[in-house]
């Protein structure tokens, strides 16, 4: 096979790593470098549970080309909580249970802190807008809206 | 496979040519890396036409603006200029996919993916865009309508990609607009779309219009005769229903679960009238 080395920051640290052309920077992610917490849902960029933040944007991990993301900096949910102190969208989805299976959780607080980096204090009809691509199958969204909106007002003061 | 990331526009063409098997040029791969998955394609390269530089830029000129071929959707709509030049593409734009999606899509692949519902294609035809191809033999322009034409099919040569695409310079008094009817609010294809370029005088009479439908036949379709039906009339009702009507004869739509012919075509002249309403409100708005 022909392989593949790419470099990029994860998390801030720099790493380097070797892929086969089709694999994505999902696989990646959760395969070679054992950073389970993004998760697989579709596959096909519906679910949103494979979110990361790559160079400033919200993408779908499971649509990019692993080969892609040469140079670039990713983040992922691994690197939410600095110091073992969880970050305030995280605190906030405990505090509301904001989720149940979880599965969708690591993708919904990335987008949602993707979010709040570009607007602080957002409308609750632009964080349903904005998490539109993040499927939760279990909490019935109202409890993540309002760990969202309680998170941003955090925040903020 | 093989993945390829060209640094010149000639090294591109150059691997696109050279290669024997399918070769697929990668934007955003929100079309590309999900017909992999589903097993639709199976490309022998993948040629990532990120890196070329200039690619991701938008150049304002000649009263326009050109637009790369790596543009995201997400960069397009966090511009205001583009925004409140061009109102009409940036919500079609808007309209693709979730927020994830849109830090990658491209209009140039939604145009080249030649889906019948691409959400971009009617605003960029209303507003009569072209698109700069580079290929073996040099830069060449074409409208947009050239290049899609059938599903999942284009006109482009071996070893042509698109670079960029030109929102061309608007009369005073003229705007754009852009709906579609989908089943859910959000993350859906439409059943049927419609885009409307309006042009109209100090009066706030119409003096030039076009009207396009997305999703009622294999390509997007330009409904001359009944954008000429605007002409002269301040979009009254009886003008838009004439219009309509004449939307409705233009559609030759698909019948499936998600509408059926009839239905497809009544929606069409409908939106078609929506749009053109909105895009008259927002050229009114310019008139003093
Ligand atoms: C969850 C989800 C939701 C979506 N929702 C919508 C929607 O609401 N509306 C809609 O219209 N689409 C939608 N799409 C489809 C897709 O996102 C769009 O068509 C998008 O604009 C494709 O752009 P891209 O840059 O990702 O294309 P890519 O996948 O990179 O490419 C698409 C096609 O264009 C070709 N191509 C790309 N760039 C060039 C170039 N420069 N020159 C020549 N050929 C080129 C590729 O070879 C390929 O055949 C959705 C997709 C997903 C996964
Ligand atoms: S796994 Fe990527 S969007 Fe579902
Ligand atoms: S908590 Fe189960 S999918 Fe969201």
């Amino acid at each position: 096979m022909n392989k593949i080395r790419v470099g990029v920051s994860v998390n801030n640290d720099k790493i380097e790593f070797l892929c086969s052309p089709e694999d994505t920077v999902l696989d990646v992610l959760r395969d070679n470098l054992r950073l389970t917490g993004t998760k697989e849902g579709c596959g096909t960029g519906d679910c949103g549970a494979c979110s990361i933040i790559l160079d400033d944007k919200l993408v779908c991990s499971c649509l990019v080309l692993a080969g892609e993301v040469e140079g670039s900096e990713i983040s992922t949910i691994e690197g939410m909580a600095i110091d073992g102190k969880l970050h305030p969208l995280q605190q906030n989805f405990l505090k509301h249970a904001a989720l149940q299976c979880g599965i969708c959780t690591p993708g919904i607080l990335i987008a949602a802190k993707a979010l709040l980096e570009r607007n602080p204090d957002p409308t609750e009809t632009e964080v349903r807008y904005w998490l539109a691509g993040n499927l939760c199958r279990c909490t019935g969204y109202d409890k993540i809206i309002r760990a969202v909106m309680d998170a941003a007002a955090e925040m903020r003061s | 496979m093989k993945y390829s990331k060209p640094r010149t526009e000639k090294e591109a063409t150059d691997i696109l040519l050279a290669e024997k098997g399918m070769a697929k040029i990668l934007a955003g791969g929100t079309d590309i890396l999900v017909q992999m998955k589903a097993g639709h394609i199976e490309p022998d390269l993948i040629v990532d036409i990120k890196n070329i530089p200039g690619i991701k830029d938008v150049i304002s000129r000649d009263g326009g603006y050109e637009i790369g071929a790596a543009v995201s959707g997400y960069d397009f709509n966090i511009n205001p200029e583009l925004k409140s030049f061009a109102p009409g593409i940036a919500e079609a734009f808007d309209l693709i996919g979730s927020t994830q999606i849109q830090g990658r899509c491209t209009m140039v692949g939604n145009l080249c993916n030649a889906s019948p519902a691409a959400d971009t294609v009617p605003a960029l035809l209303a507003s009569n865009c072209t698109a700069k191809i580079v290929g073996p033999k040099g830069i060449r322009e074409c409208g947009i309508e050239k290049i899609p034409i059938g599903p999942g099919k284009t006109s482009l040569d071996k070893g042509e990609f698109v670079k960029s695409i030109f929102i061309p310079s608007r009369p005073d008094f003229s705007s754009d607009a852009y709906m579609r009817l989908t089943p859910r609010s959000e993350m859906d294809i439409a059943i049927v779309s419609a885009a409307a370029f309006v042009t109209l005088d100090s009066h706030g009479v119409c003096t030039n219009a076009t009207i396009s439908l997305g999703a009622v036949a294999p390509t997007v379709v330009r409904v001359k005769e009944a954008a000429l039906l605007l002409i002269g009339t301040k979009l009254n009702d009886s003008a838009l229903s004439r219009m309509a009507n004449e939307c409705k004869k233009a559609c030759k739509p698909i019948n499936d679960k998600r509408g059926t012919i009839e239905f497809r075509s009544h929606v069409a002249g409908v939106l078609a009238k929506r749009t053109a309403l909105l895009a008259y409100e927002r050229a009114g708005e310019k008139i003093e």
